[in-house]
């Protein structure tokens, strides 16, 4: 309603006295800003409150001991303090780092390959596509209970399917050094296709002119791959590392897989600093604590991103 | 052959590789699909097709759980995501990729830079508005806080770059308004863009979990994602028996979309490609 309300006036203060037939050229260029200006204003105002002061608060919260979702109580750096004297989340950080360096690469080397498979224009390729796109489409939810049902000790499929190639007689999901490992594939197989489909859009930019020149002057196909294929995805690259690696940090796959299928567990083993978060909130109702943390982890973001901005010119991927 | 220069081998191999990459991608779907038709005695039997196949999973769905409820609100919900969503962003999208007004870098790259804003990050915070807002337990909770997320934008702007400017100025010249310049000529031309945009804030909406799960007090407003959790994970003694049956139901609406629109939607996600 505030919506409405405000491009009533806002077209009364700026639309009205210059609407009459013939427009200036002072004009048109105002109506312009008001239309684009209004175009925005609902976007903006959601991501401003659901996602703008949600942060604000995630800095300020940490400042502050909030108790039994009741009463906030200025406590200064306490809960900072705390932090880093904590070996749950020091133990969390580092689980964090561990999924970070593997899935980034391990989602740019799966997307890429899997793109590189299947982006001729030829029989079935589109078959092939749609299947190893279909995890993706699946709720995370669904995909954590049914790799739980697969990697059930012994005698789940998965299981029994790898002691066949000698990986057998391991529990995948009680195991300390494994479940990080199990984790990480179960994240890969659901959003390998994702990127794929993103890199397929950077290799479909790139001129098929270029690939035959390079065969007319003989390179072959690894060397068409380095010096043609890699330096024009450079913008797919930088796109697919960002997001790659804000999911890898605080994606919600990350999450979700956690809290459904080990829940931190075994031994810490798989206690992203995101589901520490969350169990500190909501399992201990500790607000303050865990908007410290949560906090911190923003910074972690801010710092990545800030860096590929510079690289990327503030986002420009298409380079237009 | 075409594209690197590769020969009859070379394609045959790469075949080969799709072949059993695929078939491993969807093995954990497959036996999802199996096992739900196996009794829950051989719900862990190795054998791909269920030696005494049996309906009795479904049957349970469909007696025991009030799941046309569940179906309904979580349709409900990522119905009215998607329609809300795509109405904002497209305008949101056009504005950033057509119009012209002081500012536009910086409100697109702040837009952007929210893309960098996960949910986990968010979700402590997040709680604490819109318990104060007094959405928990309500439809508005669960369908507010997804609607705005910066992927649809960017890739509605990217979709709108690629509509030819030159139609647009013809009929702003013609004397319409940017509304209806918008609304009779660009939206038209970008509409499988939007379709493919609504595609993905609909299975979005529909796979949400955490926020649903943490604002209802499992009430009777939880949607499909968040009662299999429920239902597997704190039911009954053999927590696997049902979970076929129910990830296939869960999954149906899911999968139906996808592979109904899959063409246009690989392709079109493929973003930036519309330009060529």
């Amino acid at each position: 309603m505030s919506v409405a309300s405000a491009e009533k006036s806002a077209d009364v203060r700026a639309g009205r006295p210059i609407a009459p037939a013939r427009r200036s050229r002072l004009s048109q260029t105002k109506r312009e800003w008001v239309a684009a200006y209004l175009f925005l204003l609902p976007d903006v105002l959601g991501l401003l409150l659901f996602v703008g002061i949600p942060m604000v608060l995630s800095l300020s919260l940490g400042f502050f001991d909030v108790s039994g979702f009741g009463t906030y109580t200025f406590s200064g750096l306490d809960n900072y303090r705390r932090m880093f004297g904590d070996p749950l989340f020091l133990g969390s950080l580092q689980v964090t780092i561990k999924y970070v360096v593997v899935l980034v690469p391990g989602l740019y080397i799966t997307g890429l390959g899997l793109a590189l498979l299947v982006k001729r224009p030829a029989p079935l390729l589109g078959v092939f596509r749609a299947m190893l796109f279909l995890p993706n489409v699946i709720s995370l939810v669904v995909v954590a209970l049914i790799w739980k049902f697969l990697l059930v000790d012994r005698i789940g499929v998965a299981n029994v399917l790898l002691s066949k190639i000698g990986m057998g007689g391991r529990s995948w999901l009680g195991d300390p050094d494994l479940a990080l490992w199990a984790l990480l594939g179960v994240t890969i197989w659901f959003l390998m296709g994702f990127y794929m489909i993103i890199f397929l859009a950077g290799l479909q930019e790139i001129p098929r002119e270029y690939y035959d020149a390079a065969r007319i002057d003989g390179a072959g196909a690894w060397r068409s791959f380095w010096d043609i294929t890699l330096p024009l995805l450079k913008p797919t690259s930088f796109f697919v590392l960002l997001v790659s690696l804000v999911a890898a940090v605080a994606g919600p796959q990350g999450f979700d897989l956690v809290y459904v299928m080990t829940s931190g567990g075994p031994a810490n083993a798989t206690n992203l600093t995101t589901y520490y978060i969350f169990d500190q909130a909501f399992r201990y109702s500790n607000i303050g604590y865990a908007s410290a943390m949560a906090s911190f982890l923003v910074l972690v973001l801010l710092v990545f991103s800030g860096i590929l901005f510079a690289l990327t010119r503030g986002g420009r991927f298409d380079f237009d | 052959m075409r594209a690197a220069g590769e020969g009859r081998t070379g394609i045959a191999g790469v075949y080969f590789a799709l072949v059993v990459i695929s078939l491993l991608t969807i093995f954990p779907l497959f036996w999802m699909v199996s096992s739900a038709f196996k009794t829950g005695t051989d719900v862990y039997s190795l054998s791909p097709i269920p030696e005494r196949p049996t309906l009795d999973n479904f049957r349970y769905v469909f007696t025991q759980v009030p799941f046309l409820r569940y179906m309904f609100n979580s349709l409900f919900v990522s119905v009215s995501v998607t329609v809300i969503a795509l109405f904002f962003h497209s305008m949101a999208a056009y504005a950033l990729a057509r119009l012209r007004f002081p500012g536009r870098e910086l409100i697109f790259t702040l837009i952007f830079s929210t893309l960098l804003v996960s949910l986990p990050v968010i979700l402590v915070p997040l709680f604490v508005l819109v318990r104060a807002m007094g959405m928990l337990n309500s439809y508005a909770g669960l369908i507010i806080p997804v609607i705005f997320h910066a992927f649809g934008i960017f890739l509605l702007r990217q979709f709108y770059l690629g509509v030819p400017k030159e139609l647009e100025e013809a009929a702003y010249l013609d004397g319409a308004s940017q509304f209806r310049t918008f609304l009779q000529v660009s939206l038209p031309l970008a509409l499988p863009s939007i379709a493919v945009a609504g595609i993905i804030a609909f299975l979005t909406a529909y796979s949400e979990f955490t926020i649903g799960w943490l604002f209802l007090d499992r009430s009777d407003k939880i949607t499909l994602a968040m009662a299999i959790y429920s239902i597997v994970q704190t039911g009954s003694a053999q927590p696997y028996s049902q979970l076929g049956s129910l990830a296939i139901i869960v999954s149906i609406p899911a999968i139906a979309i996808f592979v109904l629109f899959q063409n246009t939607l690989l392709e079109r996600m493929l973003f930036g490609s519309i330009n060529e």
